[in-house]
């Protein structure tokens, strides 16, 4: 009995893959992570400090403040993210999916967004908001809001901006939740469904009992997305309240509490340790997340798969 | 035939630029800075005029932007690759680079001894022996108005705390439409910079109400420097609608359009202002002291100044334009190329530009101090600096009281501040 030959073609194929996602991925990933577990002293040396940077943002009061304000506030924006542009994305892919006149027309003008820049957006929506011309102010004063604390400010509230910018995100990036859940929508059989409508079905339960069961990979898959690129999200903060992420760091997230500790800010010299500290935590936080996902949700939708 | 031309045309380019660069190539001097605004300046107006002088040293301004700044020349430091002289920030950061040794002393520089000692400061080692950077210029902090306006309600600009507070309620009444005082405090650093570091000092005594603050006498939550909290509160009626998301520049442009009476202001402004909008009449007033004040104070804070990198090739040459940098000739030609930068030098020079001579003369009447949390309070985490941003637009956004954010800044800044321990009990700091 002659034994296969190892299959050398399967090595030739993966190896560009793995040794660019090993060399800019996950080397990166390890020596920022071995990075946070030093700390510089006088003299610019690095001594193993262990978990203690670690220990010390959870637990020093001037770091931990900091990180659980962060966390918090990227909980929220998360949480906004999923209950409105989730759902949303789905409700505008069921209407794109019913052939709808002119459906590619609606379909680019909402997508257009998600392809613009970041910095476009946050300049874009500061203009409109701005207390100084922005053409929100008309609007407020036909609606009798002209000396709203809060309307007026949205940017400058403690209590609005953080949702103010987690609805200017979610207006921009609906159409990546939308295409995925049309293109899900599009291949489920047109048999099962011209089955139920000849059964007297209404669009409603069509909807319910045939289309959404089928898609549950997609909104698990959504899921996910949505979670890892929010608690990666800095941009949008960064480009409209600046890297102090005001309000009294109201709008503060991950993403922009990293940068400040590991660059620094106006006189405050970078601390790059416990930069990769926070880094660490960030990768934590999402690693819990996805590995729920993973065996809480993605293993049991393979038995429902058709 | 237009080929050839043009491929003769550039082969002799090719050629002059190689000469070129050979004949300079021992007396080239780079420049590092963060006033990428300047740059069209330093090439028409500042090199040439320096090469009149030294025609065999070629000079280049290279800046890179403000924020990147600090980042971007200690990565260049650290890899050995930076220009030869380098614009210095004031206080710790500069101090932090000289002891880490990517600053060349400067003592024996003929022509440091055109500065004072307050203007050497920023730029000298805490026992006061060496220098390692040559000042610049400082900026000054006060208030700009709208002249026009002014006459046409019949305003004055006010001399004390309480007619300036009286004047902006008056504002207010007459003319609801426009802005008493044009500041957002949505950017943060204004509240803190236009705000209480040019209001402040009238109240907790310049110079010796700051060095009894470093010995650990005062703090934030005693007498004056409290005192300069609760007048910024008085701000808050008076600033414009929406300010809390009133950026720095919205705020620029609702002066300069006339939308605004007052702007709280810092002397680079008035440049920028002379270019947004040319035909805008300016008037300037200085900072009100409190009635019945005998002293009165004044923000004039060192803010750049050039330092010499000890790895440059071309020390002899470079050390040549520091020492150029100390004339009276270059006071005069940068103070007024640039209004509202004023040179630190000993010299009497003259300067055209009305507001900025105006707030210039306010050194000779005040007290000249500089701001209080760059020096020593910002060299470690939490830094008084930008806790005093938080802490001033919290006042200002009506989030905390004074006696609050007082409390608060302190009890950050005597975590570490050794000589400010005691109060870390007295307020009960957690």
């Amino acid at each position: 009995m002659r034994r296969k030959p190892f299959p050398w073609h399967i090595t030739v194929f993966l190896a560009p893959a793995a040794l660019i996602y090993t060399v800019f991925m996950i080397y990166p990933m390890i020596a920022s992570l071995d990075f946070s577990l030093y700390q510089t002293v006088e003299g610019g040396k690095q001594v193993f400090v262990g978990l203690g940077n670690y220990i010390r943002l959870l637990t020093d009061p001037l770091w931990s403040h900091s990180f659980w304000n962060a966390f918090r506030n990227n909980v929220v924006f998360f949480l906004i993210h999923m209950t409105l542009q989730n759902p949303i994305g789905l409700l505008l892919a069921a209407l794109l999916a019913t052939n709808i006149r002119g459906a590619w027309v609606y379909r680019t003008i909402i997508f257009t967004p998600t392809i613009l820049s970041v910095v476009l957006i946050g300049f874009a929506w500061k203009l409109i908001l701005s207390p100084t011309w922005g053409i929100w102010f008309p609007l407020l004063d036909k609606l009798g809001l002209g000396n709203n604390e809060i309307a007026i400010a949205l940017l400058g509230n403690e209590k609005s901006a953080l949702i103010t910018l987690a609805l200017i995100s979610v207006w921009q990036n609906i159409g990546i939740p939308m295409m995925l859940f049309l293109a899900a929508l599009i291949r489920i059989p047109t048999e099962l469904i011209e089955a139920a409508q000849v059964d007297g079905a209404s669009g409603w339960r069509i909807f319910w009992r045939i289309q959404f069961p089928l898609i549950i990979p997609t909104v698990g898959i959504v899921a996910i997305l949505t979670f890892i690129g929010n608690f990666n999200a800095f941009d949008l903060i960064y480009a409209t309240q600046g890297a102090l992420a005001g309000p009294n760091f109201s709008t503060d997230i991950m993403g922009t509490f990293f940068f400040r500790t590991f660059f620094g800010f106006q006189l405050r010299p970078g601390d790059p340790n416990m930069g990769a500290t926070v880094a660490g935590m960030m990768l934590l936080i999402i690693l819990t997340g996805v590995i729920i996902y993973l065996y809480g949700w993605q293993r049991r939708m393979e038995e429902v798969q058709f | 035939m237009f080929k050839k031309a043009v491929r003769i045309l550039a082969a002799s380019a090719l050629i002059f630029g190689a000469l070129a660069g050979v004949a300079f190539a021992k007396q080239k001097v780079i420049i590092e800075s963060w006033r990428t605004d300047d740059l069209k300046l330093w090439k028409d107006v500042i090199i040439p005029a320096f090469n009149k002088h030294y025609p065999d040293i070629e000079v280049v301004f290279a800046p890179t932007a403000p924020a990147e700044y600090n980042a971007v020349l200690d990565s260049k430091l650290q890899a050995g690759t930076a220009g030869d002289l380098m614009a210095c920030r004031p206080f710790g950061k500069s101090l932090e680079l000289f002891k880490k040794g990517y600053l060349a002393p400067l003592n024996g520089l003929p022509g440091l001894e055109n500065y004072s000692d307050f203007a050497k400061s920023a730029w000298t080692t805490d026992d006061g022996k060496t220098t390692y950077c040559v000042p610049m210029a400082s900026v000054i902090h006060g208030f700009l108005y709208n002249k026009d306006l002014f006459a046409k309600y019949g305003f004055q600009p006010p001399k004390t705390w309480e007619e300036f507070i009286d004047l902006l309620a008056q504002m207010k009444k007459k003319a609801p439409a426009i802005s008493p005082l044009v500041m957002g405090t949505k950017d943060q650093w204004e509240a803190a910079t236009m705000g209480w570091h040019n209001i402040a000092p009238n109240y907790y005594g310049g110079e010796a109400g700051r060095k009894a603050f470093l010995a650990g006498k005062e703090g934030f939550h005693t007498d004056g420097f409290l005192k300069g909290f609760e007048v910024l509160a008085q701000w808050a009626p008076y600033l414009p609608r929406g300010y809390k998301a009133v950026s720095y520049s919205d705020s620029q442009q609702l002066f300069t359009q006339g939308r605004g009476f007052i702007y709280p202001a810092g002397s680079w402004d008035i440049g920028v202002f002379h270019q947004m909008n040319p035909k805008l009449n300016m008037g300037a007033f200085k900072s009100p002291p409190p009635a019945g004040a005998s002293k009165c104070y004044i923000s004039d804070h060192p803010d750049i100044a050039l330092g010499l990198n000890p790895a440059s090739k071309n020390k002899e040459a470079a050390k040549k334009f520091l020492e150029w940098l100390t004339t009276k000739e270059f006071a005069e030609l940068y103070g007024n190329a640039l209004p509202g930068f004023f040179p630190l030098h000993n010299y009497n020079i003259t300067i055209k530009d009305p507001v900025a001579n105006q707030f210039l003369s306010w050194r000779q009447q005040c007290e000249g101090t500089f701001r209080m949390t760059y020096y020593k309070l910002s060299d470690q985490k939490p830094d008084a600096e930008t806790d005093l941003w938080t802490a001033s637009v919290n006042i200002l956004n009506g989030n905390q009281s004074p006696e609050e954010a007082a409390k608060w800044i302190e009890c950050r800044l005597s975590s570490w501040y050794q000589p400010h321990k005691h109060f870390h009990q007295e307020l009960n700091c957690k």
